[in-house]
């Protein structure tokens, strides 16, 4: 942004100052308190109390299933994501407008009935439901099918991010690449990575905060059954609605605590990925 | 106040008067102002020099826009320095300069939409720095034309009468007057994105046109356009302009283009004015050895005095030559002032379309020069005779024009009238 | 004769067809990557929603219509569609406020108010529905002074359900925006201020138009994430059938009644409220595309 001529009068000078009182008002009202909330709420009576809320066996337990299926699902949708994007912006085919709705589509669907979705597949009511029988799969009220709900609900995340930075980017890299010998992976790795580098990155990013805090889709497929299918945003709905508030927020505080780092890697990615394309655009990369 | 029908601008003082010359109406004014410019610029160039105040030539009454010792720096960064030239009424003027010489600056502090940090910037007499954009009078064409997406050709026109409350009537007249005048009639209806670039072009002129101004400026109009239709639109511009009677300032960092379609020429270089003048002036007499280089084409060479007729330059001096200034002389035939003439080795012959474009090389130099189809061909190696007429020399940071001692003058060259 | 015409005639012929293809053949692993995508789309996405469609069939017509028709389901779809338009609202305002001062201002927390913007998309929703729920009643820290000064309670009402949806949905239009008015040319601003245009003109006429797609881009989206909000608004909503209860809180229920086919009628109009939206947000893309042009 070029330095521009300012006419400040007053009354210029007046709106600044009522916008930007409004939009802090705004920020500390809808973002800062509740963040403020959750740690007050469980400190409130101190520090042991809070301790014992987070290190409760129940607690870990749903803290480790949630960490389970955010990594599972973050890797499965980085893989797909980096094969949907590859296959959408190196290859032209017949309904590519469709597949990239179809992948979209999870970003229209509610979570529960991303949740109601997969139990009438997979569920007792289900025509998969006969053929997982056999096979003493259970799906539906198990860690399978909330990996499954969770990948639904952040499918498009990391292909989203990728397929414009890849159009952008052209195919002539690669095309040269291939001409002069290289094999898939190496071009792969060596040409096309470099640039999605940060997408992926960013992406990835994104995945990991919605399937972590995912919370109807799963509260749907998982049953609920404590100790065995509760993921953490589970498990904190059940102290609350127990009453159990203090350590409701204490549970919470460990996820708060994810998305404020989310938030950090977040910002530092945006920040170091304006910088490399900044450097590369200089040297005509 | 209506430019449109109001043709060509009446009487100003210093002015012979269209009648005298008998030609285009500028005819008279290019006459009548170029020695006055260029002590004008002499001037300007010693004041730059001295960082004095070069106030009192610019702020000539005939002028219509002029500037005086404006100065703008960008944190560390000096935009213009000490900038000094005026214009006078209805006359289309250039800056010229490279990328980064500071005159889309200097057009945007005309304009308002930047503040000198020093100086004086007058319209019409009047001191305009504290003055709002819109209150100057001024009609300015950006060099991406900024036309308004979601409005039409039509409302983009208008867009300006409108924002000064103006009856509905006479801005639908105005409006269809600009139509006509820039050949737009039909398209009225169409949005930005539906019109070719140079139809762009036309609509941000009519739309800078529509709320008459009284001084026209235009940031690389040409910049955007194809090389194809450039030379059209350029051409067009010139006779609008002319057509309009309006005064208008230009910035482009193309040197063709300012010569073929500006009265006036100001030449910018990191900030300073190098030169201010006519296109003619310019290229017959650069003031400065920038300018010198920077208009025509020209080849700077060390120490020309070691050239046979310009012993008396002193020891290392440095001059630029064009083309025009070296002759060739066709093998076989007889050489004129032979006591002068160098002996040369052809280094490159190339084709121009019309003539040959011939380097040869002597005692170290290169020089360019032209060579008519008529003669003999020359090939390269081959052993010529040549003639140096005279050169542009520098001295300090001024050109001179140096004849060649040894060859009878024939004039300076550019005996011609307009 | 015929055979040699033949082995020569032969790589022509196979040329011919492997131009069409080479496209693909010049750069590998198309098979590779289409497969994985198209199983991945195939487990995750197509089969499932196409088994919702057919299982629905089982209810038949009648008992789909009186799913939709019932007092209860129709009452939940309002409050939904209504609280969610009005939060998508109240970010249209405030998202567009805030995209411009962080754009066009420069303050101190600037930066930091720029990186907080995401917090929703970060948080889990149900952390933020319990956080809002205390924030909110009547000893919460919002709460209490709401009620007391104004007698306004926002726990347990329409007023908190349409909080928890403001909040999620704050990065749609901010970031939708944020963008566009970063790439907007000050040209279109100056050429308004040399033509005489006070500020406000120069706002509504040229800037707004600019931004608008955008804005409505991030409305929609907002509006199609508050319709489907379920953690952060179950907490604050109270759910009272009839008053505060949110038509995917109804699917909920009648799923633990085991009533799957009215939890899926009801899912289906839901969805195809989220398509309809979806679409008008894609019309809405390719429109300002075309007034846009080329630059």
């Amino acid at each position: 942004m070029t330095e521009r001529r300012d006419f400040r009068n007053d009354k210029n000078r007046l709106w600044r100052i009522v916008l930007i009182a409004l939009s802090f008002l705004f920020i500390v009202a809808m973002l800062v308190l509740p963040l403020a909330q959750v740690l007050h709420g469980a400190l409130e009576r101190g520090f042991p109390p809070f301790l014992k809320a987070v290190s409760d066996p129940y607690a870990v337990i749903a803290l480790k299933l949630t960490l389970l299926i955010t990594a599972m699902t973050v890797v499965l949708n980085t893989f797909f994501g980096i094969s949907a994007a590859w296959a959408i912006t190196r290859f032209e085919f017949r309904g590519k407008g469709f597949l990239i709705t179809l992948i979209d589509l999870p970003f229209a669907v509610s979570p529960v009935i991303a949740g109601l979705v997969f139990i009438m597949t997979f569920g007792r009511l289900g025509w998969a439901y006969p053929f997982l029988q056999d096979w003493g799969i259970r799906i539906v009220f198990a860690i399978p099918g909330m990996v499954l709900a969770t990948i639904f609900v952040t499918f498009p995340f990391v292909g989203r991010e990728l397929i414009p930075v890849l159009t952008a980017r052209g195919t002539d890299e690669e095309e040269a690449a291939i001409l002069m010998g290289a094999g898939f992976f190496r071009t792969f790795w060596k040409v096309t990575f470099p640039h999605m580098r940060w997408a992926l990155l960013y992406g990835v990013i994104l995945c990991t905060a919605r399937a972590m805090g995912e919370f109807g889709a799963v509260s749907v497929v998982s049953g609920h059954l404590r100790g065995k299918t509760n993921t953490l945003p589970l498990h904190i709905e059940i102290l609350f609605k127990e009453y159990h508030t203090l350590q409701s927020f204490g549970a919470a505080t460990i996820l708060v605590c994810a998305a404020i780092l989310i938030l950090i890697a977040r910002n530092v990615v945006e920040s170091v990925s304006k910088k490399d394309d900044f450097h590369r655009a200089r040297q005509g990369v | 106040m209506n430019p449109i029908t109001e043709k060509i601008p009446t009487s100003d003082p210093g002015d012979p008067g269209p009648a005298a010359a008998g030609l285009s109406p500028f005819a008279g004014k290019i006459a009548g102002t170029p020695p006055a410019t260029a002590d004008r610029a002499a001037r300007d160039a010693d004041d730059a020099a001295n960082d004095g105040s070069a106030r009192e030539p610019a702020r000539a009454p005939e002028n219509h826009v002029s500037l005086s010792g404006v100065r703008k720096s960008f944190g560390n960064f000096v935009a213009a320095d000490s900038v000094s030239f005026g214009l006078p009424k209805g006359t289309l003027g250039a800056l010229l300069g490279p990328s980064g010489s500071g005159k889309t600056t200097i057009l945007r502090m005309i304009a308002g939409l930047e503040n000198p940090d020093r100086g004086d910037i007058l319209i019409d007499g009047a001191r305009v720095n504290d003055v709002h954009p819109s209150k100057r009078g001024i009609g300015f064409v950006f060099q991406n034309y900024a036309l308004f997406r979601y409005m039409t050709v039509f409302d983009n026109i208008a867009f300006g009468l409108r924002a000064q409350k103006a009856d509905r009537n006479r801005i639908r007249e105005r409006v269809n007057e600009l139509l006509t005048l820039t050949d737009m009639n039909g398209l009225e209806k169409r949005y930005p994105a539906q019109l070719s670039g140079g139809q762009r072009q036309r609509v941000a002129f009519a739309r800078a046109l529509a709320p008459s101004p009284r001084l026209l400026l235009l940031d690389e109009p040409f910049a955007a356009i194809d090389a194809k239709v450039r030379r059209e639109l350029r051409s067009w511009l010139r006779a609008m302009i002319t057509k309009l009677g309006i005064t208008s300032i230009f910035v482009t960092h193309d040197q063709d283009e300012a010569i073929e379609v500006a009265d006036l020429v100001i030449i910018t270089n990191r900030g300073r004015v190098e030169q201010t003048g006519t296109p003619l002036d310019l290229y017959r007499e650069p003031a400065t050895p920038f300018v010198a280089r920077f208009v025509g084409e020209s080849t700077v060479l060390e120490d020309y005095g070691r050239l046979l007729g310009f012993e008396n330059a002193p020891r290392g001096a440095k001059a630029s030559v064009r083309p025009e200034f070296v002759h060739v002389c066709p093998p076989g035939d007889p050489v004129q002032y032979e006591n002068s003439a160098e002996n040369a080795e052809v280094l490159s012959v190339a084709f121009r379309g019309s003539s040959l474009e011939v380097k040869v090389g002597l005692k170290g130099f290169v020089l360019t020069t032209g060579y008519s189809l008529e003669h003999p061909a020359l090939s390269v190696g081959e052993k010529v005779k040549i003639l140096v007429w005279r050169v542009y020399a520098f001295e300090d940071d001024k050109a001179r024009l140096v004849n060649n001692s040894r060859l009878e003058s024939r004039g300076n060259g550019y005996n011609f009238a307009i | 004769m015929s055979e040699v015409a033949e082995v020569l005639e032969a790589p022509l012929a196979r040329g011919a067809g492997r131009a069409k293809r080479t496209k693909k053949r010049v750069i590998p692993g198309f098979g590779i990557t289409m497969g994985i995508t198209m199983s991945f789309v195939g487990i995750i996405v197509l089969v499932p929603m196409l088994s919702m469609a057919l299982e629905s069939r089982a209810l038949g017509f009648g008992g789909f219509w009186r799913t939709i028709v019932d007092a209860r389901t129709l009452n939940a779809c309002k409050v939904s569609f209504f609280a969610s338009f009005v939060g998508a609202l109240v970010n249209g305002f405030g998202g567009l406020m805030l995209a411009w001062v962080i754009v066009r201002y420069r303050f101190p927390f600037r930066r930091f108010i720029d990186g907080l913007i995401e917090l929703p998309f970060a948080l889990p929703t149900a952390v933020a529905g319990i956080s809002l729920t205390v924030l909110t009643t009547d000893k919460g820290w919002i709460g209490k002074p709401l009620f007391e000064l104004l007698g306004v309670r926002v726990a347990y009402t329409q007023l908190g359900i349409i909080l928890a949806i403001t909040f999620v949905t704050i990065p749609f239009v901010v970031r939708s925006v944020q963008p566009v008015l970063e790439q907007l040319s000050p040209d279109f601003e100056e050429a308004g201020m040399i033509l005489g245009a006070s500020d406000f003109a120069v706002f509504f006429k040229i800037i707004l138009p600019e931004i608008l797609p955008a804005l409505l881009t991030g409305f929609s989206l907002a509006f199609a994430r508050g319709l489907g909000e379920y953690g952060s608004v179950i907490f604050i909503a109270g759910n009272i059938p009839f008053k505060t209860e949110i038509a995917p809180l109804v699917i909920m229920s009648k799923l633990e009644q085991f009533n799957y086919d009215q939890a899926t009628a009801i899912a289906l109009v839901m969805l195809a409220a989220s398509f309809a939206i979806m679409f008008v947000v894609n019309r809405l893309q390719v429109r300002s595309a075309t007034y846009a042009g080329e630059k």
